[in-house]
């Protein structure tokens, strides 16, 4: 019992200074990124190529004053990005980095992570709401409606998935794609899958840019538009809280992305060992590529985001799900 | 079917676009690092006036006809000589731009018949008064002898 204790304290500490790290250098990669796709340099004074440029981040947005701005709501307003930001840590319970590294090996893993996911849509409603803001409660409207409609299509699209594994135990799914890339449920050359799993990568990979509020779907923030959208009112470390749950929140997509399509802690060719770094390289390769899209597409209007959801990526994933379950039935 | 097609081009333009940024991505930065480094300004590049210096002498070309003086529509240039033993003509003794006025319009340049007068690529312009953009062109250009 006692070594059960100290092994989950050693994880929450593990969990909570992995899921600050990123988000440090999250915002680090994020500039350098994009600086390269610009063809700039990006931070570069602070220490070497820029490296202790978050911790100067961290030191400013912390010195700076906890600013309470008249006609707020001071319990929501300051409760809000903890309740970003714990959803997201809450989610790295589950995830598998590797064959033994998992907080709890807990059966209902993935419906226990579509479960903290949708909270922290609900941080961020709140937040908005109790800064008694009109863009802040204008992006919170439109966040809400966004993940109600993104929601859908990748949770059609995880159910396709498990119905292929017949488990929603994350660290069962990632054993079911050993041996190699040709068994990763991407490109899944078996008749265990449905032949239709990379167009279902694409549409989860759509949805989890958009449910982590990620360009070109980033209508919580939309600078361009609504000055700072939710996050308006918030100064010092009640956006770096923010910051840090956003941030988090891509990890865990990243993550889901990797162990439910990727073959998680597999390595792709079966003579190599697997082990955690193959967890890590594939998780940061979707960051990157996350990175790369915010630089490429500008953000979608709002009823284009919407008709997309709506008219594309619900009847395909439904489609994907009746043509999946047919599949299974028949090999 | 028009969907899909649709769906289709949509789907690989998608495509098109990160495969453009990702060739930027590796190609090299453009921008320079201003403090650090600097280019050369290009040759027509216009900073505030300054005396050329005659490669024989050294000193200026300047005859003191006060024509720059003359063409200044905003009146910022001062030039004063006097005459001297033993030397053809005048001296320049003050050459004084107030810089604060000029346009950078070069009608000064264009007047000046001995090419005395030409543009610096001085672009590193702060001070801390006004007077301090009241230049002394002799003295500068006894500096940079």
């Amino acid at each position: 019992m006692n070594n059960e204790l100290i092994r989950l304290l050693a994880f929450l500490v593990g969990i909570i200074a992995f899921a600050a790290l990123n988000a440090a250098y999250l915002v680090w990669v994020e500039r350098k990124g994009a600086a390269h796709f610009q063809r700039r340099i990006g931070p570069k004074e602070v220490g070497p190529y820029g490296l202790l440029q978050p911790l100067a981040d961290g030191v400013k947005l912390m010195t700076k004053q906890l600013l309470l701005p008249d006609g707020v709501d001071p319990i929501l307003f300051k409760i809000a990005p903890i309740m970003l930001l714990v959803p997201a840590v809450m989610s790295f319970v589950t995830i598998p980095f590797g064959e033994h590294l998992a907080a709890r090996d807990i059966d209902m893993g993935l419906l226990m992570i579509f479960a903290f996911a949708s909270v922290n849509v609900l941080g961020l409603l709140i937040g908005a709401w109790g800064s008694a803001n009109k863009y802040a409660v204008i992006a919170a409207a439109r966040v809400i409606s966004q993940n109600i409609a993104y929601e859908i299509p990748m949770l059609l699209t995880a159910i396709a998935l498990v119905m292929a594994t017949s488990t929603m135990n994350l660290n069962e799914i990632v054993s079911q794609q050993g041996g190699g890339i040709w068994h990763w449920n991407l490109i899944r050359l078996t008749f265990t899958a449905s032949p239709l799993t990379p167009i279902a990568f694409l549409i989860f990979f759509t949805t989890m840019l958009a449910e982590t509020n990620r360009a070109p779907f980033d209508m919580a923030e939309a600078e361009s538009e609504l000055v700072a959208g939710a996050f308006t009112e918030y100064a010092g470390m009640g956006f770096g809280v923010f910051f840090m749950g956003e941030y988090a929140n891509i990890v865990i997509g990243a993550a889901l992305t990797t162990v439910l399509f990727l073959g998680g802690w597999q390595s792709p060719l079966p003579f190599l060992p697997s082990s955690v770094l193959w967890f890590l390289i594939k998780m940061y390769a979707i960051i990157f590529t996350v990175v790369w899209i915010r630089w490429t597409y500008p953000r979608t209007q709002f009823y284009v985001l919407l008709n997309l959801s709506w008219k594309i990526l619900i009847p395909i994933s439904l489609a994907n799900l009746i043509v999946t379950a047919g599949w299974l039935k028949v090999f | 079917m028009a969907y899909f097609n649709e769906l289709f081009s949509g789907t690989k333009s998608l495509f098109v676009g990160l495969g453009i940024t990702i060739k930027e991505f590796f190609k090299p930065v453009v921008t320079v690092q201003y403090p650090h480094e600097t280019i050369p300004m290009s040759a027509r590049f216009r900073g505030h006036i300054e005396l050329v210096p005659d490669p024989e002498t050294g000193g200026t070309k300047c005859i003191v006809c006060g024509m720059c003086q003359k063409a200044c529509p905003s009146g910022c240039i001062t030039v004063d000589g006097e005459k001297r033993e033993g030397v053809k003509g005048k001296v320049l003794t003050l050459y004084r731009l107030d810089f604060t006025k000029c346009s950078l319009c070069g009608m000064c340049v264009e007047s000046c018949k001995p090419e005395a007068i030409t543009f610096s690529k001085d672009y590193n312009l702060a001070g801390p008064s006004r007077e301090a953009y009241v230049f002394d062109l002799v003295k500068r250009l006894e500096e940079q002898r």
